[in-house]
């Protein structure tokens, strides 16, 4: 009777890492998953590095420096927007915005949505029940509504979007989390478990989230797509941060300075295009994602 | 008169790790009024041999041989005879009885299912009447045709399989394991159906399961298979209360006889597992796992020998004993 | 048997366990069982499905909570506060029938084992009496008793990794990392190849012999039972019908139902089946009287009424049978001739 030479935690990690270099080699394979994945490190990397490549001078309304509404130039790639400022710069600065706020209602979102769901989903009785209804409830809510108060409640800041996106999307997560929940209570090995004198904390935490984790991950990819373009819909109405540019902030300046009308389409076209791209790379990578999960659970099972 | 031939039957699969040769040269016989059984566990290839009968193979499996049902060679019968074959010539009562059954539709429905997709000309009526009359047969009452398969009970889902089987009146009737997960009593009362059936209705019957003890009271001739291939045949009786091959030996003592004062406080297995058919022992494959293992085991594959009047085994021991009965 | 009266480690006392499932009749899956484990016995609780076995089992385990009577270990009735539970926990435990199920696809055997080790902090516990130990040594014991050698080998490989076997000596390690008095097997080998059920249940002996351990081997499979169970008690629709040694209870059956049940197993003797018509009953709608006589042989074939009890079978429920005295079988043929 040896002991290891490696100690287990050693053993695990090192079992974890193989997983996910296969996961990594899975994914490789779908090409509409890794087309995404190139879209969205092609824009992550214009976000971070926009004080390198986008003067943040060129943000101010007061140091503008090009005419109002020109066409794109050599100077001005993609012309400027009502103010005189480049448009190039701007979509540049928005990248970041609509990014950290999706990701960031993302994360609210996941987080509050994966407690509720696992929670409700465990527990028997009143407590379960509770919860569920409290997602439902959550659920009928409109979404447009109940967005507009509450930034007008809680006043227009980067925070407050994201906050507002968060709490309007987790029951989508949570009730899909929940059903997923339901389905591994069901399984022996968490019957085992109790039998072992597990608690609820244990259960829940050593078996019900690592079998709900994959789904948990191709979901959040699905629901910063979502986030984004909720994001870019709330500044199009003028309820994000008027400080802040973004996207949707752009497509609203876009409008109210009638760049239709005087068909200055390098205002207008480009954010537009620039959310589409983003929300379809974290789709293709959400459902390459849910792809190669599935099939994993389907061996497994 | 012989319903079912198979002969030398080889079954390949191609997977994603390679050909695996899920059936190694195989020889059956059923004839009609008979029942045959077919005794083995997880891997041995008795579900393949099975679904060869119907060639319910995926195209991608390589099958050499002969299984000849009525005199035609099943492996080579073109697209129309083999769906004639199919249900009206030869049937399957399948394992698992729960996910063979449709969950949204009447079990009535089902079992009309074949009867409409093989005789067309047949009315409503007709089919209905004929869903009664194998109900009957199977001995559920006929208010049991409206009935939806999670309404029924695990014993009275197996019936429903075999009344589905039973539907287009074939000759021969193939059951994978059909009481595998039902209670003795029911049990028994699903295999006296069978017996039953094979009599009155003089259909040949090939009756697959692990339980050797349930193949040696309800068949009258029985085949074990280990690894792709037959190990020992003969009747059913004698394998069962005398078995020649190791392995046929050790899946007897499995399910002991209540009253047998070795098997009290002495329950014997065998140690290891099955093999993996991609990764076959050299020589005699159960030779890793055999109590008595000779040191030409591992070189030589054992042919088939006389075992006694109308029985065979392929081991190296029983060799020596060719003449002497049981 | 005396092991059984002298000083049971684990009894049912007028257990009762009912389930309202929404039908008009509470569902009553365990209905009256006086039973009496004695320690170092192994004893096989024997029925069909829906006669309640599995139920019984989970409630002496602590897993579902009685409607009536209790559950005694070790001359304490249970308490079913969570503390109190896990350290009955400690003392009892569960061997499940799929060990494919069992394991979670995601822990190494390795984790599956030490599991329990974790949940009640036994490497602290024992350091703190004394014993120099860590876990892993802890579950390389407990795979190595459970017949996986070396244990080592066995560390890092996945449940979907091994055979069905193997996969029920894991469940059965990590049930004794926890060192328990007594173990529940329900349908130990069921699901596992035929020619190696021989091997766990062989297992299970040794468990008894070296360790002491007590067992609970609740099953269908009265060939099982032959093997290696002491004490035999039979089940019907939620009520014991027969109790007594495997010898007497196998050999010489008493109540109907075990003579049916005995008659149909396989067999190439000259015993003529007795095969019951139906099936049983629904568990929320038992029969009055001796809930067995809508299907009893005895009963059909006259039996019953030449020794005039017909009436009594049919009318009057029979008593629970006590869980000390001997070989006995709830039927009034049986009390009619003083067995």
């Amino acid at each position: 009777m040896t002991t290891p030479r490696l100690t287990a935690r050693q053993v695990v990690r090192r079992r974890r890492r193989d997983s996910a270099a296969r996961n990594w080699a899975d994914f490789r394979g779908h090409k509409s998953g890794v087309i995404g994945l190139g879209i969205l490190i092609f824009f992550v990397v214009a976000a971070l590095g926009a004080p390198v490549w986008a003067d943040a001078s060129g943000l101010k309304v007061t140091e503008a420096t090009g005419g109002v509404l020109e066409s794109p130039s050599f100077e001005f790639l993609l012309g400027t927007d009502d103010n005189g400022r480049s448009v190039l710069t701007l979509l540049i600065w928005g990248a970041r915005l609509s990014l950290f706020v999706g990701l960031l209602a993302t994360a609210i979102s996941m987080v509050i949505g994966t407690l509720v769901g696992v929670a409700s989903g465990h527990f028997k009785g009143w407590a379960g029940s509770v919860l569920f209804r409290l997602t439902e409830w959550f659920l009928v809510i409109p979404f447009l509504p109940l967005a507009i108060v509450l930034a007008s409640v809680l006043g227009a800041s980067l925070f407050n979007i994201a906050l507002v996106i968060g709490i309007t999307s987790w029951p989508g997560t949570a009730l899909l989390i929940r059903a997923q929940t339901l389905s591994i209570e069901e399984r022996p090995f968490l019957e085992r478990a109790r039998a072992l004198g597990a608690g609820h904390w244990h259960q829940m935490t050593r078996h019900v989230l690592p079998n709900v984790m994959p789904m948990v991950f191709a979901n959040t990819t699905l629901t910063v797509a979502i986030a984004i373009l909720t994001e870019t819909t709330l500044s199009f109405l003028g309820l994000g941060d008027p400080l802040r540019v973004s996207w949707g902030s752009m497509l609203d300046d876009a409008f109210s300075s009638g760049a239709i009308t005087t068909g200055a389409w390098w205002f207008l076209i480009p954010p537009g295009v620039c959310v589409i791209l983003v929300v379809l790379s974290f789709t293709l990578i959400g459902r390459a994602l849910e792809e190669i999960f599935n099939p994993r659970l389907r061996e497994r099972g | 008169m012989t319903l079912l031939q198979i002969r030398d039957l080889e079954v390949v699969y191609r997977t994603a790790s390679g050909p695996l040769p899920a059936v190694r040269g195989v020889n059956l016989e059923v004839a009609a009024g008979q029942s045959i059984g077919l005794a083995g566990e997880s891997g041995c290839g008795k579900s393949t041999v099975a679904s060869t009968i119907l060639r319910l193979q995926p195209a991608s499996a390589e099958l050499r041989g002969q299984v000849l049902v009525e005199g035609e060679d099943v492996l080579t019968m073109r697209w129309a005879p083999l769906r004639t074959l199919r249900w009206a010539g030869a049937s399957m009562v399948f394992q698992g009885a729960l996910h063979s059954l449709n969950p949204v539709r009447r079990v009535g429905r089902q079992i009309a299912e074949p009867i409409r997709l093989h005789e067309p000309s047949v009315s409503a009526g007709d089919a209905a009447k004929r869903v009664d009359e194998v109900l009957e047969q199977v001995g559920l009452p006929r208010s049991r045709a409206r009935a939806y398969p999670h309404q029924l009970s695990g014993g009275q889902r197996q019936r429903v399989m075999i009344a589905m089987a039973l539907a287009c009146r074939p000759r021969l009737v193939i059951a994978d394991e059909p009481t595998t997960a039902l209670d003795v009593m029911v049990q028994a009362q699903v295999l006296k159906q069978l017996t039953d059936l094979v009599h009155d209705l003089g259909i040949g019957m090939l009756l697959i399961s692990h339980d050797l003890s349930v193949l040696g009271s309800t068949c009258d001739r029985v085949a074990v298979m280990y690894a792709g291939r037959v190990v020992e045949e003969g009747a059913a009786a004698q394998v069962f209360a005398d078995p020649r091959h190791p392995y046929s030996a050790a899946l007897a003592r499995a399910f002991p006889r209540i009253g047998d004062p070795l098997a009290r406080f002495g329950p014997s297995g065998l140690p290891g597992d099955p093999p993996d058919p991609r990764d076959l022992p050299t020589g005699c494959s159960f030779h890793p796992r055999c109590p008595v293992v000779l040191s030409s085991c591992p070189q030589i594959d054992p042919p088939h020998v006389p075992a006694g009047p109308g029985r065979t085994a392929a081991c190296l021991r029983v060799g020596d004993e060719e003449r002497e009965p049981g | 048997m005396s092991v059984a009266t002298s000083n049971p480690l684990l009894e049912a006392r007028g257990l009762a366990v009912r389930f309202h499932a929404g039908g008009r009749f509470p569902v009553r899956a365990v209905d009256g069982v006086e039973l009496a484990i004695g320690k170092g016995e192994i004893v096989a609780l024997v029925g069909e499905s829906g006669c309640g076995k599995t139920t019984l089992a989970r409630t002496l385990l602590g897993l579902e909570r009685p409607s009536d009577g209790s559950v005694v270990f070790d001359g304490a009735p249970l308490s079913y506060r969570s503390r109190d539970l896990r350290r009955y926990r400690r003392r009892v435990q569960l061997i499940l029938q799929d060990p494919t199920g069992a394991l979670n696809p995601r822990q190494t055997v390795y984790e599956s084992v030490a599991e329990g080790l974790r949940i009640h902090r036994t490497v602290a516990r024992k350091q703190r009496a004394g014993v120099d130990t860590t876990e892993g040594e802890l579950v390389a014991e407990a795979l190595a008793k459970a017949g996986l050698r070396p244990p080592g080998n066995f560390f890092m490989s996945y449940a979907h990794e091994l055979s069905g076997g193997q996969r029920q000596r894991v469940v059965i390690a990590g049930a004794l990392a926890l060192e328990p008095e007594l173990l529940v097997a329900d349908e130990p080998v069921s699901s596992l190849d035929a020619s190696i059920r021989g091997e766990i249940l062989a297992l299970l002996l040794r468990l008894r012999d070296d360790l002491g351990l007590t067992v609970l081997v609740v099953t269908h499979d009265l060939g099982l039972a032959w093997n290696i169970a002491d004490r035999i008690a039979v089940m019907y629709l939620g009520r014991i019908v027969e109790v007594g040694t495997t010898e007497q209870v196998l050999q010489g059956p008493q109540h109907p139902y075990t003579q049916a049940l005995l008659s149909v197993v396989p067999e190439i003797e000259e015993v003529e089946p007795v095969v019951l018509v139906g099936e049983t009953p629904d568990p929320s709608l038992i029969p009055n009287g001796c809930r067995f006589h809508p299907r009893c042989q005895a009963l059909a074939a006259g039996v019953a009424a030449e020794a005039g009890v017909a009436d009594s079978c049919v009318g009057e429920p029979l008593v629970v049978l006590a869980s000390t005295g001997g070989h006995r079988a709830a039927c009034w043929l049986c009390l009619d001739n003083g067995a």
